[in-house]
Order: structure tokens, then C-alpha cells, then sequence
């Protein structure tokens, strides 16, 4: 009985196996293929960066030599963008915007967030569904009076314009109110034994054990607001406020178009993303994940 | 003893709760006056501007010979019969029709790709994911080269697939073209992002199930229908809604690429509203856009909560 059962078995175990190796070979023809289709423009644009001869990569453009560093290979085209540009005050304006924006978010949005989800109080329930409520109104709908109020006060041109509006969010609000509901309130209720404020059971307490959901919003809102181009192309007239997407359509819509160096510059502003976004990988995706558990 | 104790503690507990309860409610709603004060000014307020404005004439710089003047609905009549804002609508219309089933099964598809136990995965995940952290203004600009209409590398590649027998087309140029070729580079630069939410659905489903289908004798095949499908039910939702509201707001790759010609072929609801408000300066008939789009945003979101009260109401 046993040894009919091996020989029986054996045969099959063995084309199963193979069976196996064939299909796991396909998966990765799949997904190696999808890998090209999603870095062949990202390539394309490094490798042209780097082309020192402008002629060279509009006759490069055609064929698979667009993704083979050759010829005059340097970094001219990024001295060019230097020469052409203060690319250091874009690269600034973009930063400091988005980081100041992020981070003074990141205490105000947890901050209501915190009174929200671990305090009773009159007005709690009311302020909770305008929050709610206020998540579904786009940026779009209200650029416009926006852009009357904010000229009436003369911000036009100015870093606070594109930074004070968008400081408080009622996404983010809504992300810190159902992490921090989740949390047992039998810790507030221990501190507050121990004679703790509400101030210090946020700051001891409650923000020490959200790491998660703090890096979630900022990495989320440093994504949306990195990419944000309507509302900069609308308040920014010269070069000192300008942030960096403005500044390289700006340059790219100037004739004639010399592609070595808008790609240099394309470069430029994608490099520093990528690396943060390689060294903070998982929590990237974990980030983006989390914004999907909605409603 | 014990029992009286305990009520000299809890009277005292009360006591101390009613001076703590002050206490709590002044620091919650310390806690919220910046906040609040910040959501009222910068969206509340040109929210209710947004709407009052869009009954008058109102100019972004105002003529103090001719003032601002209430026309009641004459924006909204006008904008009705425009034919570029019908234009504009049905372009958007287009995008959502074609973008949000495509993009949605095409990130189902490579959430199943890269959910398997396969070595190299995370590398494969972080390479479908990377356009997501690219720039919107970088991606549209190297699409722009990659579109070159005549020797571009899209046009070649197109060429060799088909023997020499299709192209080159002028794609940016050429008003049947220029919306797919937006569309295309749009799935391509937003896919990931729902990849990921999938992704997490996907892991999210109790492996039990798997198990008891394989039991009932069910292939990969049905259990991916009968099983995964129904499971993410939510989440599809999620990412159907979601993709619709970001095909309305389309704005930046359509603005860098074609400013929403050929002839308006490209021209999207958000196109018009930056034109009108602020290169020809009408506020007053850009409002009336801002609040027809919210509108629209507004019903796609109550499809969301109609549609997820019914799943908890089977659950």
C-alpha cells in the first residue's frame, strides 16, 4: 500500500513542483514588465538629464538610446538650471512652505482632535459633524473668494498665503479624532487621578503612544501639499515666493524649449522625494493604506 | 465600615468631578478656538462668500465707476448655456467614465500581483508606487517629450507594435487624442496610490475564509469571486469615489501640457474656473463654477454614504 502510494504520488509531486516554477517564472515576466511600464519615464528623465548634448536627445528620443547614458555624458544641464534660475530659493520656498504648513498642522489638527475624541463637553457632538461635513468641500470650490479675501489683505506674493489657509485640515482632524478614540481611556482616567491637566495627558499621555497616526498625516499632507500647483500659480507673481511645481512650468512653457536642462531641473525636484520616500518606504504605504479606512 | 467608606469616596470623587468637569470643558474648547478659528476663516468664509458672490457681478479688481451688482442667477443661466462650459463638464464626464473603472481594476489587479509571498515583492511595490511621490508638474512635462508627436517614443513604440501600419499621431495636438493621452499618464501617475489601498483590504479579509472555500472545494478562481470581490466591497467603494472627485479636480497635467485646448478639446471644470476668476478676472461667474463643482463633489459623496450605510446595515 505504502509504496504504491509514493510512486503514485511521486510523478505528480514533481510535475506539480514544475508546474509551480512555470508559473512563478510568469509572475515575474508580469511583474517586471509592469516595473518597466512604471519607471521607463522616470529613467527616461535622469538619463536625458545628464545628456550634455541638447541635439543628442531630441535624436535619442525615438529609440531605446533614450535610456542609455552615452555620448557627452555630465552635468551641465544642472549647471545651466543654476545659471538660469536661483533653483535654491525654489527648492527653499517649497520646503519651508511645506514643512511649516505640515508641522504647525500637525499640532493644531491633533489638538482639536484630542478635545474631540477624549473630552465630554457641551458643543462636542456639534463641532464633531461640521468637521465631518467640512471634509468634503475641495480646495477648488473656494480658491476663488479666497483669492478676494487674501488680496483685500494684501497677502498676494507672500509665503503666509500659502501656508496659514491650509495649516488646519478636516481630513487630518478626522484621521488624529479616530486614532486617539481608539485608545483605552482608562489611561486619561489614571493621569487625571494623579492630578494631570488635560494639557499634560496630551502631551504625556496621548502623543506618545500616536506616533503611527502623526506620521500617517504628515506624510499624507506632505504628499498633497508637496504637488500643490492651483493656489501657488494664482498667488505668486515673482520668483522670491514661488514654489518649486510653479517654478518648473514656468521655465518648461518658455520658448525655446532646451530639454536638457528642464529635465535637469525635473530631476532635481524628483530626487529629494524619491529618497525620502526610499527611506520612509513602509510608512508611506502604511500611510496611504490608513486613508483608505474611511466612513 | 467598608460600604460606608466608599460613599464618603464617591461624594468626594463627585465633588472633585464637577471643579474637574470646569476644568475640562475651558481646556477642551481652548483646545478648539485655534483650530475652529482657522477652519471659519480660511473655508467656512469663502465658502459662504463663494456662494453670494456667485449672484452678482463681483470682479476680482473693482471698478469703483461701475459697482459690484446683484444679477441673481444671470451667472448660473449663462454658465448653463455656454457651450464651453458644457464643454468643460463633458470633457470631466469623459475622464470619470473612462479613468475611475480602469484605474480601479487596473490597482485591484496589481494589489493581487504584489500581495503574493514572492521574493523581491517590496521592491516591486515600492517601484509601482514611486510615480505617486513624483510631482504632477514632472510627470506631465516628460509625457509632454514622451508625446513629441513626430518622432517621439510613444509614437515609435506604437509604430513597431503595430508593424509600421499606425501612426505617428499628434497626440497633444489632435482634439480626439489629447483627453486619452491625458488619462493615460493620469492612471499612470495615480494608480499606485489605490494599489495600496487595495493592498490593505486585501490583507485585511480573516484567512478562515480562504480555508473554508478551499473545504467546499472552491479553485482560486472562485474564491477570488465569491470571496475577495465581495470582501472589499468597502474599499472599492473607497477608491471608486475617491477617483471620481480627483478626476473632477483635474487641473495641474491639463494646465503644464495643452491649458485645455486643442479648441477646448482638453478643458476641464477647474480649466474654466482658473480662466474666468482669475486670467479675465469675472469672480463673481468663477464662483458660480466653484459652486456648481462642489455641488457635484457633494453628490458623488453622498452616493459614498448611501452605499456604506447598506453594507452596515446587512453586517
Amino acid at each position: 500500500m505504502a509504496s504504491t502510494d509514493i510512486t503514485v504520488k511521486n510523478p505528480q509531486k514533481l510535475s506539480l513542483k514544475t508546474r509551480k516554477n512555470i508559473s512563478v517564472i510568469l509572475n515575474y515576466l508580469l511583474l517586471i514588465a509592469i516595473a518597466v511600464f512604471f519607471l521607463f519615464p522616470i529613467i527616461f528623465m535622469f538619463v536625458s538629464s545628464i545628456k550634455n548634448n541638447e541635439t543628442q536627445i531630441i535624436r535619442d528620443m525615438s529609440n531605446i538610446k533614450a535610456f542609455i547614458p552615452y555620448g557627452e555624458i555630465g552635468i551641465k544641464n544642472y549647471f545651466d538650471v543654476f545659471q538660469q534660475m536661483p533653483f535654491g530659493r525654489f527648492m527653499f520656498n517649497s520646503v519651508f512652505i511645506v514643512s511649516s504648513t505640515v508641522l504647525t498642522g500637525l499640532v493644531l489638527n491633533s489638538m482639536i482632535a484630542y478635545a474631540l475624541a477624549r473630552i465630554r463637553f457641551k458643543g462636542r457632538g456639534f463641532i464633531i459633524s461640521l468637521i465631518i461635513a467640512l471634509i468634503i468641500i475641495p480646495t477648488e470650490a473656494v480658491v476663488i473668494p479666497l483669492l478676494l479675501m487674501v488680496n483685500r489683505i494684501g497677502w498676494l506674493d507672500s509665503y503666509q498665503v500659502q501656508i496659514v489657509p491650509f495649516i488646519v485640515d478636516a481630513f487630518s482632524i478626522f484621521l488624529f479624532y479616530q486614532f486617539f478614540i481608539g485608545l483605552p481611556i482608562s489611561l486619561d482616567e489614571a493621569a487625571k487621578i494623579d492630578g494631570a491637566s488635560p494639557f499634560q495627558i496630551y502631551w504625556k499621555i496621548i502623543v506618545p503612544l500616536s506616533k503611527p497616526v502623526f506620521a500617517t498625516v504628515a506624510i499624507l499632507q506632505f504628499l498633497f501639499r508637496w504637488g500643490d500647483f492651483l493656489w501657488p500659480l494664482m498667488v505668486t507673481r515673482g520668483y522670491e515666493y514661488r514654489p518649486l511645481p510653479v517654478a518648473i512650468q514656468q521655465f518648461f512653457s518658455q520658448d525655446p524649449k532646451v530639454w536638457g536642462d528642464i529635465f535637469a531641473f525635473t530631476s532635481m525636484v524628483t530626487i529629494p522625494s524619491l529618497i525620502i520616500f526610499l527611506l520612509f518606504q513602509k510608512w508611506f504605504m502604511r500611510s496611504v493604506a490608513s486613508s483608505g479606512i474611511k466612513g | 465600615m467598608i460600604s460606608e467608606s466608599a460613599i464618603s469616596n464617591t461624594k468626594s470623587l463627585k465633588k472633585k468631578g464637577s471643579s474637574l468637569q470646569k476644568r475640562e470643558t475651558f481646556a477642551a474648547w481652548s483646545f478648539c478656538a485655534l483650530p475652529l478659528l482657522f477652519l471659519f476663516i480660511f473655508l467656512i468664509t469663502p465658502f459662504i462668500v463663494a456662494f453670494v458672490i456667485s449672484f452678482t457681478d463681483q470682479r476680482l479688481i473693482s471698478n469703483p465707476n461701475l459697482p459690484t451688482q446683484f444679477v441673481v442667477f444671470r451667472n448660473f443661466l449663462r454658465l448653463f448655456n455656454s457651450s464651453s462650459f458644457h464643454q468643460a463638464l463633458w470633457n470631466n464626464i469623459l475622464f470619470v467614465l473612462v479613468v475611475v473603472p480602469l484605474q480601479t481594476f487596473l490597482a485591484l489587479l496589481l494589489a493581487v500581483l504584489v500581495n503574493q509571498k514572492l521574493r523581491f515583492i517590496n521592491l516591486f511595490r515600492t517601484i509601482y508606487f514611486s510615480p505617486v511621490v513624483t510631482t504632477m508638474v514632472v510627470v506631465a512635462i516628460v509625457w509632454y517629450f514622451l508625446y513629441n508627436p513626430g518622432e517621439g517614443l510613444i509614437n515609435q513604440l506604437i509604430s513597431f507594435l503595430s508593424f509600421g501600419k499606425l501612426g505617428p499621431y499628434n497626440w497633444l495636438n489632435d482634439t480626439s487624442l489629447v483627453l486619452p493621452a491625458i488619462m493615460i499618464l493620469s492612471i499612470w501617475q495615480g494608480v499606485g496610490f489605490q494599489m495600496v489601498i487595495y493592498l490593505a483590504g486585501l490583507q485585511g479579509i480573516p484567512y478562515e475564509l480562504y480555508e473554508a472555500g478551499r473545504v467546499d472545494g472552491a479553485n482560486s478562481w472562485q474564491q477570488f469571486w465569491r470571496i475577495t470581490i465581495p470582501q472589499l466591497r468597502n474599499t472599492t467603494i473607497f477608491v471608486i469615489i475617491s477617483t471620481t472627485i480627483l478626476a473632477f479636480k483635474l487641473f495641474t497635467q491639463v494646465w503644464v501640457m495643452t491649458r485645455g485646448g486643442p479648441q477646448g478639446a482638453s478643458k476641464t471644470i477647474i480649466v474654466l474656473l482658473y480662466q474666468e476668476g482669475f486670467t479675465m478676472l469675472r469672480v463673481g461667474y468663477a464662483s458660480a463654477i466653484g459652486v456648481l463643482f462642489f455641488l457635484i463633489v457633494l453628490c458623488v459623496s453622498i452616493f459614498q454614504r448611501i452605499y456604506l450605510k447598506e453594507e452596515r446595515a446587512v453586517v
